[in-house]
């Protein structure tokens, strides 16, 4: 795999966007140079609906001049193009000037140099189509127990080479590959229809690494069991309203985390630049020093960039800082944000490395690197349930919602399964449940241990406009919650 | 780059790929070619903290051999990505089997006249013209003691599809995009947005008022208790009503895969309820075509109350043995086709009779972070945003605290009892589909609507 793959010469590329921009005044500049690969199969109804293989590239200019930002993006590589793209991100900066209240200083970083690359044992581009497409085939087939009236199957693999360059030397060359796939199974009876999945629905579950991950999953290996829980919770009976205490595996907790400690964390929010689009955050600059309690003592959450296969590792952001650990949450108490140079500035700290862009054409934000819950010593997921005399266990996301603040929340997994006397029992249909962040955070009374710990991903969350996805992180053990709100579900 | 030589540049590019398709073995092929030059101002805390502007390329090449397709798309229109497209489609194709109900490209057929679907003034769009207009809308934020955050996006999209069955269709379209959401000290948030082919037809200064009287409206609110409620949705609550029926009802793949609850002649709404989808007119972000090339039909989707048609695109309607409708979204598409320029007919009430019915009950200005609970039922959880107020005897007495709900949205239109004369148009939000959609809705009265908490 060569540094940058065929698009070229890099160098060349960010020496021209940098001269540009700062013949054209800019006081700082930084490029990105893009390109992405992604191949991708869907199998519907035991037939491949889809073979795509996608490419894009481009080089971002961000500059900042008279003390405002400016962006522009082209698909071109000619000295004409990136010059006048160059010019525009120039002239955006000075079209903003005018209307700043607000003095934008950058935190200091060391000059980035260097190269990652995700580690990968085997090269999904490099294996045969057909063989993809016959594992995809295989487990959509093993999905279609008697009752199942569709299936869907997914497999996508994406590779970026990024190069960064920036006016104060900083040039870095990064690799990534991610992998990701799911199934699913459909069952419908008159007005009830029910879904269920492996490893999740939103696109599957995606690491940082090669196809040795997908073989990992052994999709074909739960398609039988999706199917027969898809078809079964048909006939289950609703779950039952009212305070509850649910044991809650990682398929659903990783999102938990993703809605209502991730977005609540990114200090941009924090500020209200988001304020008209994905909204704000209950979270106060100031409430680490007042040691806001978030959640119970055994809630430690950690942004990790450096989590070898995480969907959101990686060895510089998109502005040039180094991949670090910052912890969010230290035994309950509020410690830290999600943070670019710029906000980073406005709070007196040094950046936490946590700005990304979802190609080159978007401007770099503050984005969840691998926002993880971290386990602890104790209890396994199963000496929980076994602890647990009375509860329900929740499993697999079907829904999410959450306000503008991150403060009120309504999830509702595919399936619940009964405890009683700590073991897992009858299942239920359409369990939602609801409350408010730290309230919820602070009901936590057992996090199981790093058996259970997984580490899942979103690759489509989305910021900013125009809108952004990139691939973030979330590894978690299951846990438990006590005097969970459980709502009707239809 | 005039709009005919920027069609004339994608043209020659897809007939050059076509050509190329067809030397390499290909049976058929279809390209479709979309270019955007788009820019957003964006501010937040009365001030642009972002400006971003962006000149990018798509090139999608579905290479046919017998069965067998394959995709392939590039970013960039040079001679290296000519044979790199074929060959990864081709490549593509033959990895995958043969596909017995695959039902081939779509035939060439009528592609409507749309008139007004692009301004130059709004391609051309400048820094400085969208820095004065987000200057307008600060100024009204200033003027009520409140902070403006928002964006302005101005730009055109060119879009080019031609295949070896003769589909040849072309188009640009513009399109100006402007929210806003101003915060109260009080803690009160309002909202405004309109969008528009033409950049002259968006008025900051407008926007801003209306969103400002609102936050300052909203201060210090109440709140109020679980339950049922009368409420009086406004245009943009309603849009959103409209989105999630059109993804989740009017989809003709989720009517397929049994799991919309849109079936013909069913009663999804009151008589006062007329909903269908355009692409031709111009009151929304015109549209000649799909992304199939297939010329935009008119599609009823609700008749004075009653489910009528569902959209398609090639492959559900073969499957139905119907003809495409025209609502291919770019592939691949793992949605199905949708209604991306959906209407809804007016009522004769104004915003203040509508107001006016209510005894007890709430107005509400938007949904925000709306999701499908129960798609098959059509329910929806969301909370209210920016702008909520309960209503006594037909009057606004107190601005309420938000409120989640988890609603059947056809419930919601089952229950209609009054429909607005006036009708906004908004971009449409269909979950993260690439396309640029309108929707253009009335304000309605509905008799019960159920919050839970």
């Amino acid at each position: 795999m060569t540094p940058f793959g065929p698009a070229g010469a890099p160098r060349e590329v960010t020496d021209l966007a940098l001269d540009a921009a700062t013949g054209r005044g800019a006081d700082y500049a930084d490029v990105r140079v893009v390109r992405r690969v992604e191949e991708s199969v869907t199998v519907r109804g035991g037939r491949v609906e889809s073979v795509v293989s996608d490419e894009t590239e481009g080089v971002g200019i961000r500059v900042f001049a008279c003390g405002a930002w400016g962006f522009a993006a082209t698909h071109r590589y000619d000295a004409g193009a990136i010059g006048r793209a160059a010019a525009e991100a120039v002239r955006l900066a000075r079209a903003a000037a005018p209307s700043l209240r607000h003095r934008v200083t950058l935190a200091e970083r060391p000059r980035a140099r260097g190269a990652y690359a995700t580690p990968v044992r085997e090269d999904p581009f490099a294996l045969s189509l057909e063989e993809k497409v016959a594992d995809l085939l295989a487990a959509d087939a093993a999905l279609a127990v008697p009752g199942v009236v569709s299936t869907a199957s997914r497999y996508a693999a994406q590779r970026e080479w990024k190069t960064f360059a920036a006016t104060d030397g900083s040039f870095v060359e990064q690799v990534f590959t991610h992998v990701g796939a799911g199934i699913e199974a459909h069952a419908v009876r008159g007005g009830e229809h029910q879904r269920r999945s492996y490893p999740e629905a939103r696109g599957g579950r995606w690491r940082q690494a090669g196809y040795e991950f997908i073989r990992e999953l052994d999709l074909r290996g739960d398609a039988a069991r999706c199917g027969e829980e898809a078809v079964a919770l048909l006939s289950a009976p609703p779950c039952p309203e009212g305070p509850a205490t649910v044991v809650i595996d990682p398929s659903q907790l990783y999102l938990q985390i993703h809605e209502s400690c991730g977005h609540a964390a990114e200090l941009d929010r924090v500020f209200g630049a988001e304020a008209s689009y994905a909204g704000t955050s209950f979270l106060s600059p100031d409430l680490p020093d007042s040691r806001f309690r978030y959640g119970s003592d055994l809630v430690t959450l950690v942004a990790d960039a450096t989590v070898p296969g995480g969907p959101g590792t990686f060895g510089w952001d998109d502005e040039g800082v180094a991949a670090q650990r910052t912890t969010l949450v230290e035994n309950g108490i509020l410690t830290g944000f999600l943070t670019s140079r710029d906000t980073a500035s406005r709070i007196g700290r040094p950046s936490g490395g946590t700005v990304r862009a979802e190609s080159w054409n978007r401007l770099p934000l503050i984005r969840m690197t691998n926002v993880n819950l971290m386990p602890v010593p104790g209890m396994s997921l199963e000496d929980i349930v076994a602890d647990t005399d009375d509860g329900l266990y929740l499993t697999t996301n079907r829904s999410w919602s959450i306000d503008d603040r991150r403060w009120g929340f309504q999830f509702g997994t595919e399936i619940a399964y009964e405890i009683k006397g700590g073991r897992m029992g009858r299942i239920f249909r359409n369990p939602v449940y609801t409350g408010i962040t730290p309230q919820f955070w602070r009901s936590c009374d057992a996090v199981a241990d790093e058996r259970s710990f997984v580490m899942y991903g979103n690759p489509n969350c989305a910021k900013g406009l125009p809108p952004q996805c990139v691939q973030v992180g979330h590894g978690c053990p299951g846990a438990r919650f006590r005097g969970v709100r459980m709502v009707a579900g239809r | 780059m005039t709009i005919d030589e920027r069609h004339g540049r994608f043209e020659r590019y897809a007939e050059r790929l076509l050509d190329r398709a067809r030397r390499h073995g290909a049976s058929g092929a279809e390209v479709c070619v979309e270019g955007r030059l788009a820019s957003l101002t964006r501010f937040a805390d009365s001030e642009i903290h972002q400006s971003v502007t962006e000149d990018a390329v798509r090139v999608s090449l579905r290479y046919v051999r017998g069965r067998r397709h394959g995709m392939a798309v590039a970013g960039r229109l040079d001679d290296s990505a000519l044979d790199s497209l074929v060959e990864r489609a081709a490549s593509n194709a033959a990895g995958t089997a043969e596909t017995d109900d695959w039902p081939g490209l779509p035939e060439p057929g009528p592609i409507p006249e749309v008139t007004g679907a692009y301004a130059a003034a709004t391609a051309e769009a400048t820094p400085e013209l969208r820095a004065g207009v987000v200057r307008d809308v600060i100024a009204a934020a200033d003027a009520a003691g409140a902070a403006a955050s928002g964006s302005f996006a101005t730009g055109a999209v060119t879009t080019v599809v031609l295949s070896s069955r003769g589909v040849r269709a072309a188009q640009t379209r513009s399109d100006a995009w402007l929210v806003t959401v101003h915060a109260s000290p009080g803690g009160g948030t309002g909202y405004a947005e309109t969008c528009a082919v033409d950049v002259a037809h968006v008025d900051g200064a407008a926007l801003g008022r209306e969103a400002a009287g609102k936050a300052r409206a909203g201060d210090h609110p109440v709140v109020l208790p679980a339950g049922e409620y009368p409420v009086v949705l406004e245009e943009y609550a309603v849009a959103d009503v409209l989105a999630k029926l059109g993804r989740f009802g009017f989809n003709a793949r989720a009517v397929q895969d049994g799991q919309s609850f849109a079936q013909p002649g069913l009663r999804v709404a009151t008589d006062l309820v007329t909903v269908w989808d355009d692409g031709t007119d111009p009151l929304g972000l015109p549209t000649a075509f799909d992304h199939e090339g297939v010329g935009k039909e008119r599609v009823s989707l609700i008749d004075r109350g009653r489910c009528d048609r569902v959209v398609h695109d090639t492959g559900t309607a073969a499957r139905a043995g119907v003809r495409s409708t025209g609502h291919a979204l770019p592939a691949p598409n793992p949605v199905g086709p949708l209604p991306v320029n959906m209407f809804m007919a007016p009522g004769r009430l104004s915003r203040e009779e509508l107001i006016g019915r209510l005894d007890r009950g709430l107005l509400v200005t938007r949904f925000h972070y709306s999701n499908p609970v129960d798609p098959k039922r059509g329910i929806v959880t969301g909370v209210t945003r920016d702008g909520v107020f309960l209503v006594e005897h037909g009057e606004i007495v107190a601005p309420v605290r938000d409120l989640r709900f988890s609603q059947s949205y056809p419930d919601v239109l089952r229950r209609v009892g009054a429909v607005g004369r006036d009708r906004r148009t908004v971009r449409g939000w269909f979950g993260g589909v690439p396309v640029l959609g309108d929707i253009t809705a009335p304000s309605v009265l509905v008799d019960g609507f159920r919050f839970s908490g």
